[in-house]
C-alpha cells in the first residue's frame, strides 16, 4: 500500500504546483499511515528531483524515455498504471489541470479506480473514502464517497499549502520500453508564449472588464500587473470585443483560476465570471457600480470609476515598494 | 466519417442552487434544463465540420445517459442539426457508468471521432471523455481547442500551459474539447426545430456497471467575509490591508 503522486516537470523543472502535490499526497499518506512514491517523466536531473523529498516523498522515480517527451495520453496512462501496480498504490494523487485531466480519467479506467476531481482539502473520511469537491461551477461542494480499492484523486492547483516534511528519499532512474502501438498522438509543432507570467501558476492576478470602456484603457492595468508581479486577465466580453488575447478570458468556460489574490477592475460579477474565480483567497473589486454583484464576492472593494482609481493605485504601489 | 458528440442535460447555469432531501441531491423545482455549455460548442464544431463537404463526415450522432426527462435537451441538439440521438435509458450514476455505457455503444456502431466536452457544468468532473477512450482502448486527446481535417487527417490544437501544440491522431479518437472549439454555440432555427422532431432518437437499455463513486451530500461554500469598502481616494488603505490583513502581498 503507498500513495502515488505524480509530478508533472516542465522542461525538467518542478513548479509550486508539484510540491503541493507532495505536500498533499504526504497529508493523504499520513492519514493511511502508509509512504509516498512520486514519479516523474521526462529529462529531470537528480538534483531536482530530490527536492520533491523535502515535501515528504519517500521514493521518487524518475521515466525518462526520449518516446514520452510529449504527453501521449495512452503512453503516459500505461506508463503510470505500471508503476501504480508495482508500488501497490492505493491512492494516486495527480493534479486537476490539464495534463491530469488527459491522464486521471484512463488511468481510471486501466486500475478500476474511481476519480473524486478537484478535490481541495485531505480526504474527510477514510471508511467509507470521502472527498470534498467542487461542484456546480463552485456554488456547491460535494461529499463524495470513492468505494473502490485504488482511489484517484485530482487536487485543485492552489487548494492546498506547502508543507516541508523532510523525507530520507530514494531516487530511482528508469527507461522501461514504450509499446510503439501506444504512441498514435504526434505533436507537430508547439507555439510557447514567452516571458509572461503564466495566469495559472499566478499568486496575483489582475483583471479587467467591460467597465474599462476600452482596450486604449488597459496601459495602467498592465502597469499595475506588472508592479505587484502579477499576471493579466479579462472578462469573457473583453476577449470577445478582441480587447485582450483570448487565453485570458477567466470564467466558466475559459480559465478556472485559484490565485492568492484577483484584484477585478470594472467587472461586474456575472455568474458565469464568478464561476472562474470563486476559488480564489481574496478578490478586489474596483466597479462604479456600488450594487455590482462581484462586491458580494469581494473581501475588499472601491465603488469608483475605474479610470480615475488606477492611477492612484499604481502610485500607491510605488510608494509602498520605495 | 461519423463523429459521435456526447451530451450531458444540466442546469442552466444562472440557476440558484439549492439542496433537497437532507442535502443528498439539489432541489430541481423550477430549474431550465440545458445542454451542457461545453457539449454545445462541441456540437457547433462537429456540424462546421461536416458543413465543409470536403471533409467527408457523413453524420453527426448525439448520444445521451440519462432518463426519458431528458429528452427536450435532445431534441434540442436534434434541432441545431444533429442528425440522430441516442438516448442510454438509465439515471446518470457516475462518470464511470455514463462513460461504460457510451462506451458499450460506440464498440457496436463505429464512430470516427468522439467529441466530449471536457466537463459539465454540474459535476466539473473532467473524466467522461478520457475514460471512454480507455474503454475503447484508442487515443484521446484533452484541452482541445481547434479540430479540423487536412487532406482528410485529423489535426487538432491542444492548450498547454505555456501556449499551444497542433497534434495529430489518428481515426478513431477521442477528442476532449474546451473553450474555443468553437466560437459560439449554435442556435436552432424554427426550420431545425420543426425538423427535429422527426428525427431518430434510438433507445437502448442500459449494460449492468456498478458505479464506483457516490455522492452522499452537498453543502454550500464556506461563507466569504463581507466585503471592506474602500474609500476611492485613499487606495493606500487598499494596500494597507492588502499586505498587513490579507497578507497576500
Amino acid at each position: 500500500m503507498s500513495v502515488l503522486v505524480y509530478t508533472e516537470n516542465w522542461d525538467g523543472k518542478f513548479k509550486k504546483l508539484s510540491f503541493e502535490l507532495v505536500s498533499y499526497a504526504t497529508g493523504v499518506a499520513k492519514m493511511l499511515n502508509t509512504t509516498v512514491t512520486a514519479v516523474s517523466i521526462g529529462k529531470v536531473d537528480d538534483d531536482e528531483l530530490i527536492k520533491l523529498g523535502s515535501y515528504g516523498a519517500n521514493k521518487i522515480i524518475n521515466i525518462n524515455n526520449e518516446k514520452l517527451a510529449t504527453l501521449d495520453s495512452q503512453a503516459y496512462t500505461s506508463v503510470i498504471s505500471e508503476i501504480s501496480r508495482k508500488e501497490n498504490a492505493s491512492v494516486i494523487i495527480i493534479s486537476n489541470n490539464n495534463t491530469g485531466k488527459a491522464i486521471a480519467p484512463r488511468l481510471s479506467v486501466r486500475l478500476k479506480a474511481g476519480v473524486g476531481s478537484g478535490v481541495s482539502r485531505l480526504p474527510l473520511n477514510l471508511n467509507p473514502f470521502t472527498v470534498y469537491k467542487r461542484t456546480y461551477s463552485g456554488n456547491a461542494f460535494a461529499h463524495l464517497v470513492i468505494k473502490s480499492d485504488v482511489k484517484i484523486l485530482t487536487l485543485a492547483q492552489n487548494s492546498f499549502d506547502l508543507i516541508e516534511t523532510p523525507a530520507n528519499a530514494t531516487i530511482e532512474n528508469l527507461n522501461p520500453p514504450v509499446d510503439g502501438s501506444l504512441l498514435k498522438t504526434v505533436v507537430k509543432d508547439v507555439q510557447k508564449q514567452s516571458g509572461k507570467i503564466l495566469l495559472t501558476d499566478a499568486d496575483i492576478v489582475v483583471s479587467g472588464g467591460r467597465g474599462m470602456k476600452s482596450s486604449d484603457n488597459w496601459p495602467p492595468l498592465v502597469e499595475l500587473a506588472a508592479l505587484l508581479g502579477a499576471a493579466t486577465a479579462c472578462s469573457r466580453p473583453v476577449s470577445d470585443e478582441g480587447w485582450r488575447p483570448h487565453e485570458e478570458h477567466t470564467g466558466q468556460t475559459g480559465k478556472i483560476i485559484a490565485p492568492n489574490l484577483y484584484i477585478a477592475i470594472g467587472i461586474s460579477g456575472a455568474t458565469q465570471h464568478l464561476a472562474g474565480i470563486s476559488s480564489s483567497k481574496y478578490i478586489v473589486a474596483i466597479n462604479s457600480d456600488k450594487d455590482a454583484p462581484i462586491f458580494e464576492a469581494a473581501q475588499y472593494g472601491i465603488v469608483g470609476d475605474a479610470m480615475k482609481v488606477l492611477p492612484k493605485l499604481v502610485e500607491a504601489v510605488k510608494e509602498l515598494k520605495k | 466519417m461519423k463523429i459521435l458528440v456526447c451530451i450531458s442535460n444540466v442546469p442552466d447555469t444562472t440557476t440558484k442552487i439549492k439542496f433537497a432531501e437532507g442535502n443528498a441531491s439539489i432541489d430541481t423545482t423550477g430549474i431550465q434544463w440545458v445542454i451542457n455549455p461545453w457539449d454545445e460548442l462541441s456540437l457547433t464544431r462537429a456540424l462546421e465540420l461536416k458543413d465543409d463537404t470536403t471533409n467527408g463526415i457523413n453524420s453527426v450522432t448525439v448520444i445521451h445517459v440519462g432518463p426519458a426527462a431528458s429528452e427536450p435537451t435532445i431534441r434540442k441538439a436534434l434541432a441545431i442539426g444533429a442528425d440522430d440521438a441516442i438516448r442510454v435509458n438509465a439515471v446518470s450514476s457516475d462518470a464511470w457508468f455514463v462513460a461504460a455505457q457510451i462506451a458499450e455503444v460506440a464498440k457496436k456502431e463505429h464512430f470516427d471521432v468522439i467529441m466530449c466536452g471536457i466537463e459539465s457544468s454540474d459535476y466539473n468532473g473532467s473524466i467522461v471523455g478520457g475514460m471512454i477512450s480507455e474503454f475503447l482502448g484508442i487515443p484521446s486527446v484533452s484541452a482541445v481547442s481547434a479540430i479540423k481535417f487536412e487532406n482528410g487527417q485529423p489535426v487538432l490544437i491542444r492548450e498547454i500551459d505555456e501556449g499551444k501544440e497542433v497534434v495529430s491522431v489518428p481515426a478513431p479518437f477521442v477528442a476532449i474539447v474546451q473553450k474555443g472549439i468553437a466560437k459560439e454555440p449554435r442556435i436552432a432555427a424554427m426550420r431545425g426545430i420543426m425538423m427535429a422532431r422527426s428525427k431518430p432518437v434510438k433507445l437502448i437499455e442500459p449494460v449492468a456497471v456498478d458505479p464506483l463513486t457516490q455522492i452522499m451530500e452537498f453543502e454550500k461554500p464556506a461563507p466569504r467575509a463581507a466585503c471592506k469598502f474602500i474609500d476611492a481616494d485613499n487606495p493606500a488603505q487598499l494596500l494597507d490591508l492588502l499586505q498587513n490583513e490579507a497578507k497576500v502581498i
